[in-house]
């Protein structure tokens, strides 16, 4: 077929011309991304020998009732979800104004410098930034100082021995391991809201305003309705990477397992990959659970 | 509320709505200065030239917030929200998105949100800009119906001469953020106070300076309508009472109906308005005449 034939085709028929510019990136995006995450969720309906430790390849449910039943992995899930969900609606108290700000008031320079001062820190490592925290938070760390010489000392004690989230010290407490969540993924939650705030025109809160309704009433009818897709996505992003985070937990370290230490470990040392898929299976489930009562909740209908 | 964009008539409304707060002076409604009250408790309402309908709430719902923040109950809520709907035409819409409309429906789901509360005035800041010349011209004679049959004050922002003409009972003209005039439209168009009155809403020509004082010996600016205007012979006699002047033919346009002729008389260029086309080439020279009462004295540029 000659070039020019082959142009003729292209233009003729428009939907293979999409077909052949979507192809690459769609075997791309299907073997790499989906593809492997398949290939995950299979091995999870695997089960390992206990004697011999090797993954017997047949399909079966016993390593979702391993994880299912086993107090001590249940632990897990429930510590990480708790985590999860503490950290998620934190983010949002804090990041809420946040972006309010940035889409409602600020303009020109002052707009630019709030967004690089959101994104700045996530442009520096990681790993750099955890360790940090944990310096921040050690028992003769800056933070404690702080408290001890506000003469504060007092209250920080009473954190540290409060049940369930105190401990020795912060850099080993589920408050600094909350603390240091927060701290990463609040840039995750500040850019969807203050991208979905800025999409509400002004003239619709001076509508509101127009029609009798106190600021309050406009915030509750009008803004927070129009910028829970915001909300939403900015939640997805904090709950999925508190649910699979393990570096911050081994190197803020609470006591107890999450599930991200869990994968890793299971897939490491123990060998176990069943196990270690089936755990990662969780946060998809609770991820798939979440959209689908906000979908019900009706928080996309403003899409 | 008539004048060209920039010249403050949007800020004037968002100052009666209370959307924006004056440096100075007071905003009186029914005698009332209401300049320090917020826009949630003044007792006027607005249709948005965007129409600001809520895209989270179906048509319903829109027409009821008002009646929702006030603490309406439920019922007498949709009575009256269906009430207003049936107003604007809309009987029967109110479980549509407001997505699903079209442009003039969305400008009556605006109008009919703003008419719930029952206001003392209307704002309606350029609320047909956005829709099409035939949809434009049967919302005017709805929106005045509407307001002949409410009995409410309809402050109603515009830069269509046309459109302020034909609906109003008095029309605020507006430039450089002053008010140069404030009359009702047939004394604004026959009787034009300044040199920008006459040239926005008559469309008429104006004659200043020299020339003015030229064809009338005194020096004062004047206005006289392109319809007006008498195209003569350069060799024909003036008719008695009518002030004239000499000037060549730039061109004409044919319309139809009429043809407007241009003029250039030593350099002011004059429109004229005339019922048959004639026959005439351009660089032909013409002589324009006027009745004396024809021509509208205006003041003198400071």
């Amino acid at each position: 077929m000659t070039g020019r034939a082959l142009a003729g085709l292209l233009h003729r028929r428009q939907s293979l011309r999409v077909f052949l510019l979507l192809l690459p990136p769609l075997l791309w995006f299907g073997t790499v991304y989906l593809g492997s995450l398949f290939a995950l969720l299979a091995q999870s309906f695997y089960a390992i020998d206990e004697f011999t430790a090797k993954i017997i390849r047949e399909p079966t449910l016993a390593t979702y009732r391993q994880l299912l039943t086993q107090p001590a992995n249940l632990d897990i899930v429930l510590r990480t979800v708790s985590m999860a969900v503490v950290v998620t609606i934190a983010s949002a108290l804090l990041a809420f104004p946040i972006a309010y700000y940035m889409a409602r008031y600020a303009r020109g320079r002052t707009r630019a410098l709030f967004y690089v001062g959101v994104m700045l820190p996530m442009w520096t490592s990681y790993l750099v930034k955890v360790y940090a925290w944990r310096l921040i938070l050690a028992k003769q760390g800056i933070l404690s100082w702080l408290f001890t010489s506000l003469g504060l000392q007092s209250v920080l004690d009473r954190v540290l021995a409060a049940p369930g989230i105190g401990g020795p010290s912060l850099s080993s407490s589920y408050a600094g391991l909350f603390i240091v969540f927060v701290y990463m993924w609040l840039p995750f939650m500040i850019l969807p809201i203050a991208a979905a705030l800025e999409r509400v025109p002004a003239s619709l809160l001076q509508a509101a305003a127009d029609l009798g309704a106190t600021p309050a009433q406009a915030f509750r009818h009008v803004v927070l309705p129009l910028a829970v897709p915001g909300l939403a996505a900015g939640s997805i992003f904090t709950f999925s990477l508190t649910l699979g985070d393990y570096i911050i937990p081994s190197v803020v370290g609470a006591p107890g397992y999450f599930i991200g230490m869990m994968v890793y470990q299971q897939q490491g040392t123990a060998g176990n990959i069943p196990l270690a898929a089936a755990f990662s299976v969780v946060p998809i489930v609770l991820i798939a659970v979440y959209l689908a009562l906000a979908r019900r909740a009706g928080a996309f209908d403003a899409l | 509320m008539l004048g060209p964009s920039g010249s403050g008539k949007t800020t004037c409304l968002r100052l009666i709505a209370g959307f924006e707060t004056p440096d100075a002076g007071a905003i009186l409604l029914d005698g009332r200065d209401v300049s320090s009250v917020p826009p949630n408790r003044r007792d006027v309402n607005t249709v948005f030239q965007d129409y600001a309908l809520f895209p989270h709430m179906n048509v319903q719902d829109n027409v009821a917030y008002g009646l929702r923040v006030r603490g309406v109950p439920m019922p007498e809520r949709q009575r009256r929200a269906g009430t207003a709907l049936d107003l604007v035409k809309l009987a029967g819409f109110g479980a549509r998105q407001t997505s699903q409309l079209s442009g003039g429906q969305k400008q009556r789901v605006a109008l009919a949100r703003a008419l719930v509360n029952e206001p003392r005035v209307l704002l309606l800041d350029e609320p047909l800009g956005a829709l099409d010349l035939r949809l434009r011209e049967e919302m005017q004679i709805e929106l005045k119906n509407l307001q002949r049959h409410l009995g409410i004050t309809f402050v109603y922002v515009t830069h269509d001469q046309g459109e302020a003409l034909s609906m109003s009972d008095r029309i605020a003209v507006f430039d450089k953020g002053r008010i140069e005039q404030l009359a009702a439209p047939r004394d604004l168009y026959i009787q034009p106070r300044s040199a920008f009155v006459a040239r926005f809403v008559g469309g008429s020509n104006v004659v200043e300076g020299e020339l003015a004082r030229q064809i009338t010996g005194v020096a004062r600016p004047f206005a006289i309508r392109a319809e007006r205007i008498l195209v003569l012979a350069s060799d024909e006699p003036v008719p008695p009472v009518h002030w004239s002047c000499d000037g060549t033919l730039v061109d004409v346009q044919y319309h139809g109906a009429t043809s407007r002729w241009q003029v250039d008389v030593g350099g002011t260029l004059f429109a004229v308005e005339r019922r048959e086309a004639g026959s005439a080439a351009s660089g032909q020279p013409v002589r324009l005449a006027w009745p004396h009462e024809a021509a509208v004295l205006l003041a003198s540029p400071q």
